[in-house]
């Protein structure tokens, strides 16, 4: 049952992923990376993560993508319209990106030991009594750390939202 | 359903290296993102991308050594993305307030 889950969910978010470099509308692509995001958090159930995969459904595709679409809908931002003014990456990048994809495809299947599976049910760490427990002694300092850095964020976005540019 | 399907879908495991190569083709689909569109709403959505593809091989990552470690970063990962998104679309706010554009092409008051 591993394999076919893994499949399905892996299938669905690159096609996603696809769709959100591909589509024209902003609206459209926003809605395909929650369809990302979404996936990725089942894979991580699979992983034995489920603390992180709740995180995922709840702080990804729950507010991030809920203050992206506000936003989009707030500036009513329109297709794009597709200029050519990407210089060397509109000739090189496509090679270039299929290149360093076969690069580091290369490195995972060289550095990872051929017989390693992955099963559902064998790694059971990764609930919230152990994710907390990890976070609040061994992690307390960069804990307490991010959460200035959020206190930072809110105030400087609070900033740059009241103030005009010269 | 069983009768149609092999039977090793049904039983056999996932290799690790099939999660890494995930990631690697989502960080990859990211970049290409980052690089091809001219929309700036899309182009911040294609560094969400970036960081949610690395997030998951840090949980594989995690799952491999046994230890929570890997998840405690993926966690602050997230903590950063938030951060990041709020600043980054009050910029987006800024932005469109003063050059009524979104397009990256128009907004050049650095070049040159």
């Amino acid at each position: 049952m591993d394999l076919i889950l893994f499949l399905t969910f892996a299938i669905i978010a690159v096609v996603c992923a696809l769709s959100m470099a591909l589509q024209r509308h902003p609206v459209a692509s926003a809605l395909s990376l929650i369809g990302v995001m979404v996936s990725l958090a089942v894979l991580y159930v699979l992983l034995g993560a489920e603390f992180i995969a709740a995180a995922q459904l709840v702080v990804y595709s729950g507010a991030i993508m809920v203050l992206f679409i506000f936003v989009i809908m707030l500036l009513n931002a329109g297709a794009e319209k597709m200029t050519h003014k990407a210089g060397l990456a509109e000739f090189l990048g496509i090679p270039l990106l299929l290149l360093f994809l076969a690069f580091s495809t290369w490195v995972i299947t060289n550095a990872t030991p051929a017989g390693k599976m992955i099963k559902f049910g064998n790694f059971t760490g990764g609930g919230p009594r152990e994710v907390g427990w990890e976070l609040f002694t061994r992690y307390v300092l960069p804990f307490e750390v991010t959460s200035i850095l959020i206190l930072i964020a809110i105030a400087g976005a609070v900033r740059l939202a009241n103030r005009e540019l010269d | 359903m069983r009768e149609i399907l092999p039977q090793e879908l049904f039983t056999q495991a996932v290799p690790q290296a099939a999660y890494l190569i995930l990631s690697a083709i989502l960080f990859t689909i990211g970049i290409a993102a980052f690089l091809f569109r001219r929309n700036i709403i899309t182009v911040f959505m294609a560094i969400e991308l970036m960081l949610n593809a690395v997030n998951l091989s840090f949980v594989t990552f995690s799952n491999q050594f046994g230890k929570v470690d890997g998840q405690i970063f993926s966690f602050f990962v997230m903590v950063v993305a938030a951060a990041e998104a709020a600043v980054g679309l009050a910029i987006i706010l800024m932005v469109f307030r003063n050059k009524a554009t979104l397009q990256i092409d128009d907004i050049d008051s650095l070049k040159n």
